[in-house]
Formats: C-alpha cells, structure tokens, sequence
C-alpha cells in the first residue's frame, strides 16, 4: 500500500501537487469569533463561583517577614486566603515556578505575587486584599543586566551560579554557555576592517491582549478541573499537579479560546494559586488578571547588553565574529541568553565564529519566552554591525548577506550542519523585489536585516475519528492560538482526499490525549500537522483493509487516492471504488468504527529565516520615526493556509515595530515599573503602520511529509535590526539602543 | 451599598438589571448578562476590546458605568449579525482572515461598523485613525484594514 | 459609593455641597473611571452632571461659542460652526484618546481633571476661553488657566462644578491652532503640547497672540514672550524663532518615562513654531 510521504502518481522528487493545502479556506472557529460567542479564558463561570485576587509586592526586592490575613479572612463573603505556607515544598522541577506564583521568604519583583484571596465577589476580594498585613524588610534592588553582574551588586540568590561561571562576577549570574568554531583571533587578524559596538535592548512584554484567566475546580479528594487561557494546557497540567502535589490524571484541564500568547502563556501564573483556592473553599473559584497585573507580574522578555565584533573583507566576506550576550531573565534563572547565542550567528556560513550568553537574574519579573525567545536582540547587534561594515565599504548590504549566507551543508555557528534552507532565497527574492528599487525621500532610509530560528518538533498526540456519516473529527492538543484548526483539517483533507469542510478539529482537553508539547517554537503546523498527517495515513490503513474485506481482496491490494479505497491495479479485481463515507457506512459491521491515530515525539522540525526590508522617516526636529514601507520575506517551507502564514509573517513584523521604536519596560530608582498599561507601554497602533507586504518563499523542509516548516517566530527576528539599519541611515547616525524612541534618536541627531 | 435598577434596550431588546454604582456597563454586560463578547483586554480605555455602542455612540464599555446606560440602546457585538446572516464587516474578516487569535475581533468589528456607519467611504488613513483605539497584537492591522475597506466597499455596492 | 443623576445644576450643587465624604463629577469617565479603577481615587458620592439641562449644547453667544461641560469631544468635532471658528480648540479636543474615548471625553473633564498634559488646555488657555463655574455662592466666570493649580489639583470649592466653557468672538483675520508631541501617531499622552492663536491686521501684521504650554510644568503655561514675540510681526521666520526660543525658555518639565527635560524643552519650541504656521495659514485664510 503506498502510504509512505507521496501521493498515488507522484514520481520521487517531484512537487506534490495539492487540492487544500495551499489554499485559503474560511477557519473554522470563524464564525464563533466574529459574533463573540467564542469562549476565551474570561469567558467561562461556574455554579457557585467565587472570585479570586492575588496581592502583590509593592517592593522591588523584600524579605517577608510575616503574613497576617486574619482581618481578610474574617472579612464577610471572604471563603479562602492563601500564602506560600498553603503550598507544600512542590518537586524541585517546579520550585521557580512556584516561587514566581507565590512568593516564598522573599518578593522578588515589583508585582510579586504574596497571597490570595477568594470571595463572593470582586469587590469583596479586592477589600480583602487590602486587610492582609504584609512585614517587609526592603532589600537592595537591581534590575540593570550589566549593573546585576557586578560582584557587588544586590544578590537574589545565594548559591545559585554554576560551575560555567568564572570568578569576579556577581552571584546574580546563574550560567554561562559558549558557542563557536575556528580562531577568531586569527580571523580577525585577516581581516581588512574589525569593527566592534555595543547595543542594548529595553526588556518587551509580549503584550497579548487577553489577560491571563482560569476556572479552577478541586476538591478535598484531589480531583480537579481547570479551564485556562494557555498555550499547553498538558503543560498547565503536569506543572499545577507537580505544584499542588496531586496526580497528573486526576487533574483534567480544558484550554480556551487563547486570546494571544506569543510565549507568554507558556507558563503557569495564575493556576495554582486558583487551584489552592478552590480546593480551600471547597468552591470553584474564577481569577483573572487585570493589565497592570499582566505587565507587572508575567513573563517580559529579557533586556540585554550586547557587544558584537565582526572582522570583513573588502570584498564582504566576513573572516572572524564575536559576540558577548547579556540576558536579565528576571528574578529566575532561565533567561534566553543560551538560545540567542546560538541565533547570534546563524544566518552566516562563518570560519571562526565565537559566541558567549550569560544568563542574570535581577528584580524583574520572570522572563517568559517570547517569540523567538532571545534571538531577535541578537540579530539586532550581528545584524547592525554586518550593516554597517557593509556601508563603509560602499557593498550593497544583500549582497554582503548573501556572499556570507548559510546555506546547505554550512556548519551552523551553534554546531549542526544545515540541511536543505531557505536563508538565499529569501535574500534573492529581496534583491529582486521592487522595494529594494523604489526611490527613498527625504530623510528616509532603508534597512535590510536577516533572522533565523530553530523551530521545534516535540510531543504530539492527533486522533482522527471517523463517524458513521463519513465525516471527520479530528482531535489535537495544542491550543489555536491563530488559525491552526484550519490547517489541521486541512491537512487531514488533503490526506484522505475529503472536502475541507469534512473535517472538523477540536483542541482536546487533557483527558482525551496523551502528552502534548505547548504551542510554541512555531511547532503546531510542523509537529501536530505531521502527526495529523499520519494518523490520517493510519486511518487510510484502516479503511482499505475495510473494502477489501467487502472486496473479498488482500488489504495490500487496495489504495486509497481521491478520497476512496481502489483496487491497487488491474491484479487486484474489478471494483468500484468505496468512498470514505461508503466505508464508514459500514464500519460497525466490518470489525467497529474506524479511527486513525499517531503518538510521536516530533523531530526534523526544519529551520527557517527569513529576510526583512523596511523604509523609515525621520523627522529631524523631533527624533519621530515612522515607518513607511515594509516587506518581509521568509522561507514557509510550505505555506499550508497561505493567508495565515502571511498574518505570521506580518504580525511578527509589527511586534519588531514596537520593539525597535517605542516599547520598554521602565523602571523607577525604586525599582517599581513605571508604565504598566497599554497607555505607556506603547505597542503598535493601526495609525502607525503601512500595509506588511510579504513574501512566502516555499524551500521544503525535508522533516515534513509536505514540507511545511514552523514560521510562527522567524518573522520577529530581523525587524529589531532591520528598523535599526533603516533609522541609522535615515538620521546619519548609528542607532545601538533600543527602543529607539524620539527622545534618543533627536539626541543621536543633536550628538551627532 | 444599594444596587441600581437600570432598564435599557441591548440589542433591540429591553433589558432590566441591577448593578452596583462603581460597576461598569462592561462587568454588568459580562458578568450579569452572559454578554461575554464585549472583551476586557485593560480595563482603562488603551485597547478598546470592550466597544459597544450606546446610542449610537462608539464608547469603551469599561469606562461607561452600568447605571449611566438607563435609559440608553446599548449595542454589542452579540447584535451584529442578523439572525444568520453575517454583517458584511464579519463575512470579510473571514474572508481575509482578518483575525488570529480573535480576542480583539469583536471590539474591532463594533469599532468598524461604526465608522462605515459614520463614514462609508473612509480612505485607508481614516479607517487606520478611527481604529486606532482598538489594539491587535497579532495581525499587525494589514488584514483588518483590508477587511474593512473591502467590507465598505461591498456595502457602498449593495446600497 | 452613591450615584446621582441631577436633572438641574441646583441640584448638583446641593449635592455636592451637602456630600459627606468625597464626591467626584462624572463627566464622560475617561479619567475618572481609570482613577476609580487603580483605586487613586475612592469617591463615596459620583454626581453625574449629563442629564443636566444644557451640559449637552453647543451655542452661540455673543458672537462666541458656549460649550456645555458634558458635550463630547465627537460632538464638538461634528459641530461645523464650531470647528469653523475655533479649529486649534477643536482639533486638539479631537486628539485625546481613541474614537472610543472621543465618544465621551468632555472639554470641561479635561481642565478639571488638571493634568499637566491635558490637551485642550493649551488650546482653550490660547484661545483665551473662560469658563463658567457654578457653586453654592451662584454662578462666576473665570479664565481657562486659573482653573488648575497643580497636578490633579483645581481652584474649584467645595460645592462648585464647571457648566460650561465660553469660547470668544472670534475678531476678524484670526486663526488658532493646537500640536503635541507623542511617541505614537494615536494613544499617548502629550510629552509637550502648544496651541497658539493669532489675529492679524490687513497688512498682515500680527496684533494679537496668545500662546498656551502643556506637559512642561506643574500647570498649563501662559507665554507672554512668545506672544510678544509674535505680536507687530509678520510671524515670519525671523519672529518664530524669537517665539520658539521663548517657549523653549518657558519650559519648566521633567524628566519622567514620556520624556526628558532636554527633549521637551527642545521639542516645545519645534511644536510651537509648527502651531504657529498653522494658526498664520488659518488667519490668512
Ligand atoms: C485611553 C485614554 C486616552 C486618553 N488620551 C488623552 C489624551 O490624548 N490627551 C488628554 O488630554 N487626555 C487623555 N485622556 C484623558 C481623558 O480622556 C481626558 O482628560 C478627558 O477630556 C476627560 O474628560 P471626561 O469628561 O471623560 O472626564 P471625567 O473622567 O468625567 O472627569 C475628569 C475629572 O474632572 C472632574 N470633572 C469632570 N467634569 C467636571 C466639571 N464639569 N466640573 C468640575 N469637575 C469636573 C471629574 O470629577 C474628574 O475628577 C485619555 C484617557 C484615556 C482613557
Ligand atoms: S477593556 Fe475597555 S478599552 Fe480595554
Ligand atoms: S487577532 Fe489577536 S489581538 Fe487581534
């Protein structure tokens, strides 16, 4: 039976030609989402629900001396409070997680949670929360990356550096990681020019719109359930029952709808806190977050320090390259310092390259990951620096991309060797496009700038259901967060041959599959649309060893194309084809229902990059930059819902647009963040934009059945670096700073 | 603390509630009403996922109190559609999969449907500004706006 | 808290004057429902003043307009007249917020709100707009700057609320115009705001100017020098710059997360002159 990775009449290596994959059907959650019935994390109540807050720390950095919730818990209406000492020690896997959940001997950052109420109502929760008598004894704070790495900055935590870490440096530094190959000292001996500059990134929050939320529900004997707005409710799972020390199966949790998570929902905040609470009140308890909250107390990316040096010819071609890389993860360890080392130099086939990370703790909130997370302030340094060594020599900077790019069989500068990649094509279509032509006007400037990331595979569950009218029902695990239901049964369509309104995807709640990676790493279409794929294919077997039972034929003589077993050749006998839902008609009586299945941890997950081209305006009075024109263009591997992958693509973009020019989190001498709402942390709005143009290039990903490769992420990592080349040459002056906000590009035009 | 009797019309329909003074129309629409379209994304008025219409009027639920509205026709995007029949503003956001994760939708297709309201022929720069109270953090606008003109395109056609 | 719906001003007066505990004006909520909200302030009496008869109208008086202190800045900015004859006043009303905010945000809100930032204010302060504020002692006229006196802080007694806002006659050759600076193109609050008015003789000559500052001291400025520095010129270049160096000269700010001394100070002149062009254009015709 031919199931393997081509379709009946496909001759090896060439393109499959598809019949839903690659087209743009409606989602089919659409519909919920433009009246507003779909249900988001908020959205849910339960009988008897309780509402429940958390206080947080007004203190950068404080010992708890003690906690008195006694005129809360007296408080009418008041039905549990929570702190620290309602948590067990927890699994040492979970002993951050906890910590950031619930504060222990110390608060750590301004918003650190301290304890928890749940009540009859909001108001009476947030009355509550105000009765609770906290003793602080106020800590020295920092929350500067370079400042932390002094040996006598504040500590944290006491003990917490490994053996990576070399003497003379703060115990705030938790790890050191190093990358490279060659002898850069060498390379950059050889080199016509070495230029060497420091950069700085402010820490961003990902900024989804919805605030965090869930409906716990346990009780006394540890049976529990929870409704949550996540990006892995199997993660949610494990991560609360390691946490509250129950079973992971008695504890079932459901995902929402996901109103936006970009990596930030990858963890948990608000879960187990909820959780303690109900199973305290014995009630369910609701808990929301509000935006402050959102910005204070979850996960920012990291601010960084960077310095870069990278050796050119005068030719273009890159000899040696460097990089130093700072990552603040917050008051955890976990900062992306190890990931964006190892995008530093990714898009380079380089001699000698040597990358170093440093991964910091300080009085911020935990970084969660944040697409990407890590490489988009890597690429803006390697990326600004390879610019501008590029314009000193008068070199078109594609042209010094590409004379540098990786390509297939390049040994990557984090280790592997590249397979088939998309890093020149992307760059080609650049030259090509008639962006890279059109006339700039005055005080513009036009940037070019390259990213990569890894993407990521992981463990996946899909089962696909066949019901007796022949329709399909497919089950998976990973919330979407952004279409990924379409493309899911569009994959299961085009497998099974079937219209795509035959297939209906739902996200399965963690009773129904076994484990799943959380959406993220830009895995989902790659990992559950392989394992989509497959369970298909298993289904496939299945129903062909069906018609051949009716057929009175060998399984093995039967295959399946254009949605109907077929006998496999004139050898086979005579008969009519038997479509799915002919089949499916007469499942009970040949052996059962039909289902197919697939259970993998995926791997081949295919990198991908992408190359960004932006125009911008500098108003030279006021240091304003506006963006004016805007293209990206990026390997897709193969663009499954094609309209979905360009809102990646522009999405992605605009999230670097915010980054590059106005957000940041700003933090007062007393450590206390200044600007947590939308007012001041100043993400993108509609009036601030052009139309994104984007380019899908499709370079299969040879991991994939289809070739489809991640793209969730790639599209916010050159735009930081992209702005950057683009704003430095509109203002004559190289901007190393980010966000680059008017106050500091007027002061770089003035400074000159 | 005394609750207040609020009768008013949503959605064509008239609707009596109770609700505390400091309560907003965007709890009362939520939590007293299982009106859950109307989304809080902040609460402070920065990101307009919460838009309704009152009296004609496109204003941020969060800010409005649940009392002010006796009296008043709320709108919400529950009302939008007639009975099966998508608003042309719904059917081109499909269409042009003017959404990702959807949490800004409703607020932005209220936001949206008052402007054609106001203005039926808004060019691309009218239709960024008036929407510019509505953050999306995934799409980067480029297919919203796109839905929105092709949606007033469509509707100027029909009339 | 308790909520009130006067139907008259009386009525607001004497409850506000009666109120025990603090008691806040509601205008269209765009400050003060994110106050009560943050928990900055805890109002145990809201007197909403929109059901009041009159607070919802655009009239003209005296050749002016009478701006009631609940009309929106939607409805200001759908009144032609009005837009016609004041469009610095206007325009800068319009920048506040979002369409949503627009919706409900009062001119009058603005002032009393008494933020450093607030938009309309430089604008009113130039167009030399006085308000009416109504008390338990009866009714009185002020201008427009001497309603805030510090952050968050107004001259208003107990008892009193503002009723309406009067925009003057507009003499002949005049034009008036309101500019701000912020990082974003819609949503932020001014790092520097300036609104400028001016009239012109029939040579051109400049006879009148008034300059109002915003977000670069505690309150909304008033600037003498730079009006001086507009008034017997032809506004040309030579004359903006000696008023845009009088602004600049003017600032007081701070350096705070929306901007620093130095880019306020420098950016204040910039807007200023920029304004001022505006404003030339507009009373050119
Ligand atoms: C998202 C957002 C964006 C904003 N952007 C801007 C901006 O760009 N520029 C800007 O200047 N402001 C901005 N604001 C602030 C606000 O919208 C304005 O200050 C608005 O004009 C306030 O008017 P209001 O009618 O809503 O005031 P309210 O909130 O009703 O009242 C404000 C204050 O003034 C008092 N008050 C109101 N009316 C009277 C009266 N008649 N007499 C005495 N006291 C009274 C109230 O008690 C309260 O203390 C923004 C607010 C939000 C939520
Ligand atoms: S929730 Fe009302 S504007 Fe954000
Ligand atoms: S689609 Fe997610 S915020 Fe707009």
């Amino acid at each position: 039976m031919p199931l393997d990775d081509q379709t009946p009449g496909q001759k090896p290596g060439e393109a499959r030609q598809f019949k839903v994959v690659g087209t743009r059907p409606l989602r089919p959650d659409g519909i919920d989402k433009v009246t507003g019935r779909a249900r988001f994390g908020a959205d849910m109540s339960a009988p008897g629900m309780l509402i429940g807050r958390v206080l947080r720390s007004p203190h950068a950095h404080a010992r708890i001396r003690s906690i008195d919730a006694s005129k809360a818990e007296a408080l009418e209406g008041v039905k549990a409070v929570v702190t620290r000492a309602d948590f067990g020690a927890g699994d040492d896997d979970v002993a951050d997680i906890l910590d950031n959940c619930m504060a222990g001997e110390k608060a750590l950052y301004d918003g650190h949670a301290v304890a928890a109420v749940a009540a009859t109502s909001a108001a009476i929760a947030r009355k509550a929360l105000k009765l609770i008598d906290v003793d602080y004894e106020t800590l020295p704070h920092v929350v500067d990356v370079d400042a932390a790495m002094k040996p006598d900055a504040p500590v944290l935590h006491e003990g917490l550096s490994d053996e990576t870490v070399p003497d003379g440096v703060s115990q705030n530094v938790v790890h050191r990681v190093e990358f490279g190959h060659g002898d850069v000292e060498a390379g950059f001996a050889k080199a016509d020019k070495v230029l060497e500059r420091s950069f700085k990134t402010a820490a961003t929050h990902q900024g989804y719109i919805e605030p965090h939320a869930c409906l716990a529900t346990m009780g006394t004997d540890g049976i529990a359930d929870l409704w949550v707005c996540t990006q892995g409710h199997y993660m949610v799972r494990n991560t609360c029952a390691a946490i509250l020390g129950i079973d992971q199966g008695k504890l079932r949790v459901t995902a929402s709808e996901i109103g936006g998570g970009f990596g930030g929902k990858t963890t948990v905040f608000l879960e187990p806190v909820a959780l303690a609470l109900s199973r305290k009140a014995n009630r369910p308890v609701k808990m929301t977050m509000t935006r402050e909250e959102v910005l204070r107390a979850t996960g920012p990316t990291s601010s960084t320090s960077i310095d870069v040096k990278i050796g050119m010819n005068k030719d273009g071609k890159i000899t040696a390259a460097s990089a130093d890389l700072r990552y603040q993860g917050g008051a955890y360890q976990g900062s992306p310092a190890d990931m964006g080392s190892m995008t530093a130099f990714a898009p380079y086939d380089l001699e000698n390259v040597k990358t170093v990370g440093w991964d910091v703790v300080t009085n911020r909130p935990k970084a969660a990951a944040y697409r990407a997370p890590g490489a988009p302030m890597a690429a803006f340094a390697v990326e600004s620096v390879v610019d501008e060594l590029a314009k000193g020599f008068g070199l078109d900077p594609l042209d010094v991309r590409l004379k540098n790019a990786a390509r297939e069989g390049t040994k990557s500068s984090y280790g592997p060797t590249f397979p088939a990649i998309g890093l020149e094509a992307t760059l080609q279509a650049a030259k090509d496009h008639p962006h890279w032509k059109a006339p700039l006007g005055p005080n513009q400037g036009r940037g070019v700038a390259c990213g990569f990331w890894f993407n990521f595979g992981g463990d996946t569950c899909v089962s696909l259901n066949i019901t007796p009218d022949g329709t399909v029902t497919l089950s998976e695990g990973n919330p979407d967060i952004g279409g990924s239901r379409a493309s899911m049964s569009m994959m299961a369509a085009e497998e099974l041959g079937i219209p795509y309104d035959q297939v209906r995807t739902v996200i399965a709640d963690t009773g129904a599959l076994g484990q799943n990676e959380v959406t993220d790493g830009s895995r989902v279409t790659f990992a559950v649309g392989l394992a989509t794929i497959k369970a298909a294919r298993n289904a496939k077997k299945v129903l062909c060893e069906r018609a051949a039972m009716v057929w009175g034929i060998d399984p093995e003589a039967v295959e399946w194309a254009d949605g109907c077993a077929r006998p496999a050749g004139d050898n086979a006998g005579k008969f009519p084809p038997m479509s799915l839902k002919e089949i499916a008609a007469i499942a009970s009586n040949t052996g059962g229902p039909v289902a197919g299945h697939f259970e993998v941890n995926a791997e081949g997950a295919g990198v991908s990059f992408a190359t960004h081209m932006v125009d911008t305006e500098v108003d030279p009075e006021t240091g304003a930059v506006k963006v004016v024109r805007y293209t990206v263009f990026q390997d897709a591997g193969k663009a499954v819902h094609p309209a979905y992958v360009e809102g990646q693509f522009q999405g992605g973009a605009v999230q670097g647009i915010g980054w590059a020019l106005n957000e940041e989190y700003i933090y007062g001498e007393d450590g206390r963040l200044q600007n947590p709402g939308f007012l001041d942390y100043r993400i993108p709005v509609a009036s601030d934009l052009p139309m994104i143009d984007t380019v899908i290039l499709e370079i299969p990903n040879p991991g994939h059945p289809y070739g489809v490769r991640g793209v969730g992420e790639t599209s916010i990592v050159p735009p930081l670096a992209a702005i950057a080349n683009s704003v430095s040459e509109a203002a004559g002056v190289r901007m190393t700073d980010l966000p680059m906000s008017p106050p500091k590009v007027l002061a770089a035009i003035q400074n000159g | 603390m005394s609750q207040i009797h609020v009768t008013t019309k949503i959605n064509g329909d008239t609707t009596e509630y109770l609700c505390d003074p400091e309560e907003t129309l965007l709890d009362v629409l939520r939590d007293r009403l299982a009106l859950t379209g109307a989304k809080e994304g902040c609460g402070t008025g920065d990101c307009g996922a919460c838009s309704v219409t009152v009296d004609g009027r496109l204003v941020c639920s969060c800010l409005t109190l649940g009392a002010e509205a006796d009296g008043c026709e709320i709108d919400t995007i529950e009302g939008m559609a007639d009975g099966e029949k998508l608003h042309p503003l719904q059917q081109k956001f499909l269409e042009h999969a003017a959404l990702q994760c959807g949490i800004c939708t409703p607020g932005i297709l209220v936001a949206a449907k008052s402007l054609l309201e106001k203005n039926p022929s808004p060019t691309e720069e009218e239709a960024r500004y008036w929407l510019a109270g509505n953050l999306c953090r995934c799409t980067g606008y480029d297919k919203i706006i796109r839905a929105v003109m092709d949606a007033a395109e469509e509707m100027r056609r029909a009339s | 808290m308790i909520y009130e719906v006067p139907e008259t001003v009386d009525s607001a007066v004497a409850l506000l004057s009666g109120a025990t505990g603090s008691a806040r004006i509601l205008a269209g909520g765009t400050d003060l429902l994110v106050q009560m909200k943050s928990g900055v302030v805890e109002p145990d009496l809201v007197v909403d003043i929109k059901r009041i008869d009159g607070m919802k109208s655009i009239a003209q008086e005296d050749g002016g307009w009478r701006i009631g202190a609940a009309v929106s800045g939607a409805e200001m900015g759908e009144h032609q007249a009005l837009c016609a004859a004041w469009p610095g006043v206007v325009e800068a009303m319009e920048l506040i917020g979002s369409t949503q905010v627009q919706g409900r945000a009062t001119l009058a809100g603005n002032l009393c709100n008494a933020s450093p930032a607030a938009d309309s204010v430089p604008a009113m302060v130039a167009a030399g707009a006085v308000v009416r504020v109504a008390g338990p002692d009866g009714v009185r006229d002020i201008p427009v700057e001497e309603i805030p006196v510090k952050p968050g802080k107004t001259s208003l007694g107990k008892g009193e609320f503002v009723t309406s806002v009067f925009l003057p006659a507009r003499p002949v050759n005049s034009g008036d115009a309101y500019l701000r600076f912020i990082p974003r193109t819609e949503m932020d609050i001014a790092v520097v705001g300036c609104g400028v008015s001016l009239t012109l003789d029939e040579a051109g000559t400049c006879t009148a100017a008034r300059v109002g500052l915003g977000a670069v001291a505690a309150t909304v400025l008033v600037v003498e020098d730079a009006a001086a520095a507009l008034i017997g010129s032809k506004a040309d270049d030579t004359a903006l710059d000696k008023m845009a160096a009088a602004v600049s000269a003017a600032c007081k700010p701070i350096d705070d997360k929306r901007g620093t001394v130095a880019f306020r100070t420098h950016v204040a002149g910039v807007l200023a002159k920029r304004a001022a062009k505006i404003a030339l254009a507009r009373a050119q015709g």
